[in-house]
């Protein structure tokens, strides 16, 4: 029983950071209604670009965020107007596929330029811990929650109280209606992409300080991110941000209860249970 | 007055010009030794350094003059990149046996090593591993398979050696163990060593915790091991976990004597460094050189100097070639049987390695053996045994501040 608070909140800190990298994979599925492959590979060339910054040129990974987020807004932009929205050619499977092939391009091209070693950076913070009562709460993780319920947040609003935020919205609901009224979906398409990538920029320099960085590590937070999505409900802001609670504070009382190898079962029994009821995520419109 | 040619430098010239691809044919052969090693997906890291040893053991040989007893025949690396996988290591075999390597060395994983080997002894080829620590690589008895380095019953009986001898040295403060460990058979299977040993010196294991990999937070296990109250733990993990894990021992201040590893998969010099808070005092028994010998420490320079990081797994890749270019010398031929018989009768020893004599038994070199290492002021010394420490151990550790 003494483990349980601290195990809730461990939970939760976790899922914040689940819900930041969700929240980019949310976006582009919303918008685009595709499954981006290349989410993994990206948070992992966003770190990378964390770590360089903060190795190579002392830049603070929280002072860089705001420059990083800006990159890999442009790296995403970039994407999909020069590499996947010219694949396609309107055809999701061939966006599939791209993204697909993206991925196994940045994966390799990491293990090139980085070798397959695993780095870390030390901040004055990452270390740090805040005491709670009996509880020791690690600073750097709950920066990146409280960033992450930020992010979400201004997100959220410039979706709904932005000009552009509207198009976007208009083109994800109806790409040809959007056309009619002037909005060009092309340009949303790569627009939203590169919004859904920033945040991957912004993921990266809250996760680095409590995390470290390899060619691999993508994977360690995609498969997490997708069943984020879709169990919050595949398109939705809050979805994917109590997703990641959900997801996060699952896996840690699973862990303490069940063990820390049979504890992992628990999130996939969570997915399955919720889709069972709704077969649209807990946040999911049908469409 | 220009140089005449009379009829005699002309005929001189001819029959020289004739005699050239006699020169040519007479020029021995290259010596192609297979490396493969996994350097894409996740056991890249390993696997670079492995082939980047044994990359310069190459250029090393061909500096010294080739391979004498064939001509001065140069050494030519054939790498391969097995990606993590046994299927792939085992059809880099063939492809090997087709452009007719004269020895194999690899694989850096045990599962690698072992489907690689079981190809090889297809053709005969001598195998010379490098970082594959599974007894079983050896103990099935393929002739072609020869280990210079040590196995796995031999590290974690040492281990537990020095473990006693560190912990009986500071007057026995330690009698309680938790180990943690990855729940693949790398894990299970050293964790239940440990166990079945800790008590033979003394040491009560309170709990053996388990968790995947990928493991993204370890703040249930430490807080398990808060609660346990052990003086020890012992960590059996891949590197990412593996550092993870220390910095969450490290940020939930957790008292121990000691935190301890067998071939710890994170215990290397860029942890040291990137982390010197949190992996300090970590204390692990595993593969290095001997401090006291200064080719050694040269050659450490030399592998930093061009830029890389050097790791233990450098060294394993280094010396498997040298070892395999050893046996080829005294075969002298490249003769599958030969190189085999003169690999299995090897003494090859460099001071470089903290060894003893060479003597294989069952492809096995019985000389083999690790050090007690431990990571202070943010490199890493060697602690045991007395003969090759270059640092005193501190043991126990700093109370947690």
């Amino acid at each position: 029983m003494a483990l349980l608070m601290p195990a809730l909140v461990g939970g939760l800190l976790t899922g914040g950071v689940y819900a930041l990298v969700a929240l980019g994979l949310t976006l582009i599925y919303g918008v685009l209604h595709i499954v981006n492959f290349a989410h993994g590979s990206l948070l992992m060339m966003a770190m990378f670009g964390a770590w360089l910054l903060a190795a190579k040129f002392g830049l603070d990974p929280l002072v860089a965020l705001p420059l990083l987020a800006a990159i890999m807004f442009a790296v995403g932009w970039a994407l999909y107007r020069f590499v996947i929205g010219r694949v396609a050619h309107g055809d999701d499977r061939a966006i599939l596929l791209a993204t697909l092939g993206v991925a196994v391009v940045l994966d390799n091209l990491a293990l090139v330029l980085f070798t397959g070693d695993t780095r870390t950076i030390e901040t004055p913070y990452a270390l740090q811990m805040i005491q709670a009562g009996p509880l020791l709460i690690p600073l750097a993780k709950l920066i990146a929650f409280a960033c992450a319920l930020l992010l979400a947040g201004a997100l959220w609003a410039f979706l709904a109280l932005t000009d552009t935020g509207r198009a976007i919205r208009a083109v994800a609901r109806e790409p040809e209606g959007a056309a009619l009224v002037g909005i060009r979906p092309d340009r949303i398409f790569a627009l939203a992409y590169g919004i859904g990538i920033a945040c991957l920029g912004a993921a990266a320099c809250l996760l680095l300080p409590s995390f470290y960085v390899s060619p691999q590590v993508g994977g360690v937070f995609v498969l997490v991110a997708f069943t984020v999505v879709v169990l919050g409900g595949m398109g939705s802001f809050p979805g994917a941000v109590v997703g990641g609670l959900l997801v996060g504070i699952t896996e840690n009382l699973g862990g303490l209860y069940l063990g820390e190898d049979l504890g992992p079962i628990c999130v996939p029994l969570l997915f399955i249970a919720v889709l069972l009821v709704r077969p649209t995520g807990l946040f999911g419109s049908v469409r | 007055m220009p140089p005449q040619i009379t009829r005699r430098t002309a005929l001189a010239a001819g029959a020289a010009t004739l005699a050239l691809p006699a020169v040519l044919r007479a020029q021995p052969a290259t010596v192609k030794i297979g490396m493969i090693h996994p350097v894409t997906g996740p056991l890249a890291f390993g696997g670079s350094q492995c082939r980047l040893g044994g990359q310069t053991a190459v250029a090393d040989l061909n500096a010294a003059g080739g391979i004498r007893s064939l001509g001065g025949a140069k050494v030519e690396a054939v790498p391969g990149d097995a990606q993590g996988k046994a299927e792939i290591a085992s059809s880099l075999v063939d492809q090997m046996a087709e452009q007719k390597v004269a020895g194999i060395t690899g694989c850096y994983a045990s599962n690698l090593a072992l489907a690689a080997t079981q190809t090889a002894a297809k053709y005969n080829i001598p195998f010379s591993i490098d970082s594959g620590i599974a007894d079983s690589i050896t103990a099935r008895g393929l002739p072609n398979v020869f280990r210079f380095f040590p196995n796995n019953t031999t590290m974690t009986n040492e281990a537990i050696a020095c473990l006693d001898a560190l912990n009986k040295g500071a007057g026995s403060p330690a009698k309680t163990a938790v180990i943690v460990h990855e729940n693949s058979e790398f894990g299970t299977t050293t964790a239940k060593l440990l166990s079945a040993k800790l008590g033979g010196i003394g040491i009560t294991v309170k709990e053996a915790i388990a968790h995947a990999t990928p493991t993204r937070d370890f703040t249930n296990v430490v807080l398990r091991i808060k609660e346990a109250a052990p003086d020890l733990v012992l960590i059996t993990d891949y590197p990412n976990e593996y550092q993870l894990l220390l910095r969450t021992l490290y940020q939930q201040k957790v008292n121990l004597v000691a935190a301890f590893s067998v071939s710890g998969g994170g215990f290397n010099l860029p942890f040291a460094k990137d982390q010197p808070q949190a992996s300090a005092f970590m204390i692990d028994y595993n593969h290095w050189y001997n401090p006291h010998d200064p080719r050694a420490l040269e050659f450490r320079k030399r592998i930093e100097g061009a830029g890389h990081v050097f790791g233990w797994e450098v060294l394993f890749g280094y010396f498997a070639v040298r070892v395999l270019a050893d046996a080829i010398e005294r075969a002298g031929s490249t003769d599958p049987a030969k190189v085999n018989a003169a690999f299995a009768a090897s003494t090859f020893h460099d001071d470089w390695l903290p060894y003893g004599p060479t003597k294989f038994v069952g492809g096995q070199n019985q000389g083999a053996r690790g050090l007690g290492l431990q990571i202070q002021d943010a490199d890493i010394k060697t602690i045991w045994p007395a003969e090759f420490a270059d640092a005193k151990a501190v043991f126990p550790r700093p109370k947690a501040s």
